[in-house]
């Protein structure tokens, strides 16, 4: 409730910015602030300095790059939802916004922050994974592109440098005959909370077999993983249902699977190729 | 109740706007100059032996005013108790400490943030000791909780009053109906599980100590404003009109500010101490461990029938978990669950249960308190039953049931009288509109499927409304507290000389609308409209002395003390006015802001003319004194028994365990009603609550002690968008024991809901053979019943 003192810093552009976190090594970026203040309030972290970066011009966008699109940093939860473009290109991640937290959280969170927090239970970084996205990272020293499958480091802990602002995410747009899908058993039930174990397929469908697939699971271990036994066994088959259920028992193939309040390690498993027949099938059925 | 009665009709309640435009005010919104404010240094260690507290450097902190450790505090003695059995609370403590978040030391500075710091600064050594936390190891008292003292601190057993002879001849009783060849003997063991309650404004403290007048003035968001008043006055050695609470807006209680709580002492006595404004308000991490929790029981429910639905005996015998300390009523809790442990039903039922102290906080009252975890066994039980022989669970219910012509008079197999009821009255229409047939024929529809629907039935009686004054008797008494008849209700109603009123009256509300309920009441008597009637409560210096809000009391009680107060003032009013208008006073009536002679409605005064003259002794009649107002103290004959039914739908997904709650009917009976919005408001939070309970909520403690569901990230409330829209009605069965004919209905829907749902879980995985699953109904417990059923 009371964080230790901290200075605030809010540049208005993204040179200030990325200034004022070289000069203060120790300082956090602020966003949306529904991950950061309440881990600052229970003194879980305790920066120096935080560096908001809700006064930059130019973050707020969801933009048409042509062969891509693009999540800007201070796009919310509820923006990604309602949008049409990431609805076409990157459902998985339109669903998984749409089922993020309450009204509230989806008002103030953003997409880019939830990446970048990368709770283990959280929604947006399976979507990204299956979605092949690439993370924009920009410091005073230039800027990188990190793929998304490179970026989830550990419980927590992404790639990103402390001096780095993500100031969007790129998802390449889907071509014929992909699509993709996000389905979840959240804490409070339903779709409702943090996944309990959640995952997210994209599928390209040609010439009635599987030519493309990833799934990634999120939940049910120390970070989101893609799993590629899955998708190794969807490749070439005719997406039956007996094919994905096939393929969905390899769920958490290479994944230390977690206990925790919401579910035993056996229940994890299982959920997680529940989902994983779920969300392809979804797919699947989008694709056409 | 005249002919204009605003009594039952729908009325709005007058406190919203203010609350839903943030424009209350909450104890910690008070700002007073120079108030220091308080952090607490609290134990990470659910038994430790606290070697030294080292405040050195705390103490050096810019801003810090002082550090208190039990040294300091230690001469005030521990906390008070209404029902002193067992170990109480020290106020700060250096010695054992015996729960996660018992506070250690106290640190006042200049703001809250700088007392954070300044309490992480302190240092305490700690030498951990071995913890209980399982009821069952706690009561084989292999650990003791408290060095040199037996766990279990009272074992409750029922009948109430029963001596061993007539216990001993009650179980023959039932041993004898097991062995008959059609009994049907039906035993499950069952958690109910412990819960944290969760205002949502927390719990706040502000003391004022006037060293000028030597008195204090205490803002704390509590339900018992006038026990506080006098704790405060014990503590500091001074009477009760030395020290004023003021309970301002408080933002939900539900039991857990029915405590007077260490953290209230404490910061009196630091604002004595340091001659300035004192305030602490919890955190939310904080409350999980120092604010009290309820329920946590685990008991064996029994019942012995026979294959035809007749109930022979129902026998309950568990462990309740009271955590470390004993405070307000904690040991008396399982109690109240003895109270009606037999329910609504007439047959012989044996109770017992073993209250046993744990390395936890302390449990007391969480709205129900008692009486849902004994509804919850017996409930649960009952529907196995059912399910076993084969029968409606209705007509299982509705077979056993105290006959409606047994009242008045009715005597619980437990031994107390219960006022009125109609149980098989109010079971019909609920069973109608919630279109009881209908609803197992489309869950027997989805079954064929091979969807998981099921159908949950529950019916509970709860007793409250206390009163009577005569519960002294049974070792209920706030004399502890300087309060020795609080159990009274009382109200002053005053009409000013313009013709407005006020009324005073002594509860503490946190959400119940009183606001609205007492205007209603004096409005109603005076025929005045409910602008004009200002309400005070929660306030000790404004209020005539009463014990405050809990228990579903105020209406039953405080109301029925407003009614009798407004009736005395009306009775003035009418020899004023019928003086005034040349009438008799038998033919005054009171309606549209005045009083006027019967058929003659022209010939009226105003109430501001009648309390004009009531304030001018020269025109008054011979013989009436001058002044417009009246107390008046009600005492119920007994506590009130109101009653009810529940149905809940649900749809289960088998491959995840996931629960639906489809549709969720509750039929309430709480004899007349006053506000209906309001007395529907109340079920709604209610059942959410129970359903809180049922699906979502849950305080877990690792073996250490260490509370793993103490935030709210993981200790989950029900929020509106997990919940169906309620469909409620009611039957009505006035109680004969308060003029008003009113029941209290503030934790109905909790005791009817939480089985409601479980019975509708168990229902709907019944075609795989699952037959009880412990709350709370997570996904994961529900998939495992699943396939534990299956293996
Ligand atoms: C009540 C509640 C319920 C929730 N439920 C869910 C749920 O169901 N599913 C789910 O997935 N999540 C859930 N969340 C988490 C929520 O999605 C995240 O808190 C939110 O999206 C984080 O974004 P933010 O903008 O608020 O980030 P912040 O809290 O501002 O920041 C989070 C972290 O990311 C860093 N950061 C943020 N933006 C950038 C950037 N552009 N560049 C570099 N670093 C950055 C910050 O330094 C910080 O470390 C819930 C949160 C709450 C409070």
């Amino acid at each position: 409730m009371y964080p230790r003192e901290f200075e605030y810093i809010a540049p208005s552009d993204l040179d200030e910015a990325l200034a004022a976190l070289d000069a203060n090594p120790g300082a956090k970026v602020l966003a949306g602030g529904m991950s950061l203040l309440p881990m600052m309030k229970m003194r879980l972290l305790s920066p120096d300095a935080v560096v908001d970066i809700g006064r930059i011009a130019g973050l707020d966008q969801i933009s048409d790059n042509g062969d891509s699109i693009s999540i800007g940093a201070l796009v919310t939860h509820a923006e990604v939802a309602a949008s049409d473009l990431v609805m076409e290109h990157g459902a998985a991640l339109a669903t998984a916004a749409s089922w993020t937290g309450d009204r509230q959280v989806r008002n103030r969170g953003t997409c880019c922050g939830s990446l970048v927090h990368a709770d283990v239970a959280a929604d947006q970084p399976v979507a990204a994974l299956a979605l092949a996205a690439t993370m924009v990272a920009v410091s005073s020293s230039g800027t990188r592109e990190i793929a998304a499958a490179d970026f989830f480091v550990d419980t927590m802990m992404s790639a990103l440098e402390p001096n780095e602002i993500l100031t969007e995410v790129r998802i390449p747009k889907a071509g014929p005959g992909t699509a993709s899908a996000y389905d979840k058993l959240g804490r409070r039930g339903g779709h409702t909370d943090y996944a309990v174990a959640g995952v997210a397929a994209s599928v390209t469908r040609s010439n009635g077999s599987i030519s493309a697939a990833t799934v990634a699971v999120t939940g049910v271990g120390s970070k989101p993983v893609l799993v590629g036994e899955v998708a190794d066994a969807l490749v070439g088959s005719d997406g039956s249902e007996a094919a994905v259920e096939a393929a969905a028992a390899h769920a958490t193939c290479g994944i230390e699977v977690l206990e925790d309040l919401y579910g035993s390690v056996a229940y994890k498993t299982h959920l997680a190729q529940v989902f994983t027949a779920r969300a392809v099938n979804a797919a699947l059925s989008a694709a056409g | 109740m005249s002919s204009t009665s605003v009594l039952g009709g729908v009325v709005r309640r007058r406190e919203d706007p203010a609350l839903i435009q943030g424009r209350g005010r909450y104890t910690d919104d008070v700002k007073l100059a120079a108030t220091a404010h308080v952090a607490f240094v609290r134990s990470p260690y659910a038994h430790a032996q606290v070697g030294s507290v080292d405040t050195s450097a705390a103490a050096a902190m810019e801003g810090v005013l002082a550090v208190y450790t039990a040294a300091d505090t230690d001469h005030l003695g521990p906390l008070i108790a209404q029902v002193p059995v067992g170990a109480l609370r020290p106020l700060l403590n250096s010695g054992t400490v015996k729960h996660v978040g018992e506070a250690v030391a106290m640190v006042v500075a200049e703001d809250p943030y700088v007392a954070k710091d300044a309490a992480d600064a302190v240092e305490v050594d700690y030498d951990p000791l071995p913890a209980v936390v399982d009821l069952k190891h706690s009561l084989s008292d292999e650990v003791p909780v408290h060095e040199g003292a037996s766990n279990t601190l009272i074992s409750w057993v029922g009948p109430f009053g029963a001596d061993e002879a007539a216990l001993a001849e009650l179980q023959q009783g039932i041993e004898a109906a097991k062995q008959r060849d059609d009994a049907v003997v039906v035993s499950q063991e069952m958690t109910n599980q412990r819960l944290i309650p969760v205002p949502i404004e927390p719990r706040s403290v502000m003391a004022d100590y006037q060293a000028g007048y030597d008195r204090f003035d205490i803002y704390s968001s509590t339900q018992i404003p006038s026990a506080l008043a006098g704790a405060i006055g014990k503590y500091f050695g001074m009477s009760m009109n030395q020290v004023t609470v003021k309970a301002m807006e408080v933002g939900g209680g539900f039991g857990c500010k029915l405590n007077v709580y260490n953290d209230e002492v404490l910061v009196a006595f630091a604002s004595k101490h340091l001659g300035r404004p004192v305030k602490w308000t919890e955190t939310r991490r904080e409350a999980a461990n120092s604010t009290i929790q309820g329920r946590g029981w685990v008991a064996t429910a029994t019942v012995t029938g026979t294959e035809d639905g007749e109930i022979l005996g129902f026998e309950l015998e568990g462990i309740a978990d009271m955590g470390a300390y004993s405070q307000n009523f904690t040991v008396a809790i399982p109690f109240l669950g003895l109270f009606v442990g037999s329910g609504q039903y007439g047959f012989p039922t044996y109770w017992k249960m073993d209250c046993v102290t744990t390395h936890t906080m302390t449990t007391d009252a969480y709205r129900g308190a008692g009486r849902p975890e004994a509804a919850y066994y017996l409930e649960r039980i009952i529907d196995m039953y059912a399910r076993r022989i084969g029968m409606d669970p209705a007509d299982v219910r509705r077979k056993n049931y105290i006959s409606s012509s047994e009242f008045p008079g009715a005597v619980s197999p437990m031994g107390f009288p219960m006022d009125t009821g109609d149980y098989a009255t109010n079971l019909d229409a609920a069973l109608e509109t919630a279109g009881w047939s209908d609803l197992l024929a489309e869950r027997d529809a989805a079954r064929a499927e091979g969807r998981y629907v099921g159908v949950g039935l529950a019916t509970y009686v709860e007793v409250c409304g206390f009163g009577p004054s005569g519960l002294v008797d049974l070792g209920f008494s706030w004399a502890e507290y300087q309060m020795p008849s609080a159990f009274n209700g009382s109200s002053l109603v005053r009409v000013h000389p313009d013709g407005s009123a006020t009324v005073s009256i002594g509860t503490g509300p946190s959400g119940q609308g009183h606001q609205t309920t007492w205007a209603q009441i004096v409005g109603d008597g005076l025929g005045l409209d409910v602008e004009r009637i200002r309400v005070i409560h929660g306030d000790t210096e404004e209020a005539p002395p009463s014990i405050g809000t809990f228990g579903s009391r105020s209406a039953a009680v405080d109301g029925a003390a407003c009614y009798e107060a407004t009736g005395k003032v009306r009775a003035k009013a009418a020899r004023i006015a019928a003086h005034m208008l040349e009438a008799s006073e038998e033919d005054i009536e009171f309606a549209d802001g005045g009083a006027h002679v019967a058929g003659a409605p022209d010939s009226s005064v105003s109430w501001g003319e009648i309390a004009a003259c009531a304030y001018q002794p020269h025109r008054l009649p011979e013989g009436l004194e001058g002044g417009l107002e009246a107390h008046a103290i009600f005492s119920p004959g007994n506590a009130t028994w109101p009653f009810g039914t529940h149905i809940a739908v649900v749809e289960v997904d088998p491959d995840t365990g996931d629960v639906d709650l489809l549709r969720y009917i509750g039929m309430d009976d709480c004899g007349n009603v006053i506000s209906p919005m309001i007395v529907d408001g109340q079920i709604h939070g209610g059942i959410a609550q129970g359903i809180g309970q049922a699906m979502f909520e849950d305080a877990v403690y690792d073996a250490d002690g260490n509370l793993l569901s103490g935030s709210l990230v993981d200790y989950i409330l029900p929020t509106a968008s997990d919940l169906p829209s309620f469909e409620l009605d009611r039957t009505v069965t006035p109680t004969d024991v308060n003029p008003l004919g009113v029941k209290g209905i503030g934790e109905a829907g909790t005791i009817g809901s939480a089985h409601t749902v479980v019975n509708a879980v168990v229902d709907a995985l019944e075609p795989l053979g699952v037959t009880h699953i412990d709350m709370p109904l997570r996904p994961r417990r529900v998939w495992q019943a699943i396939q534990d059923a299956r293996a």
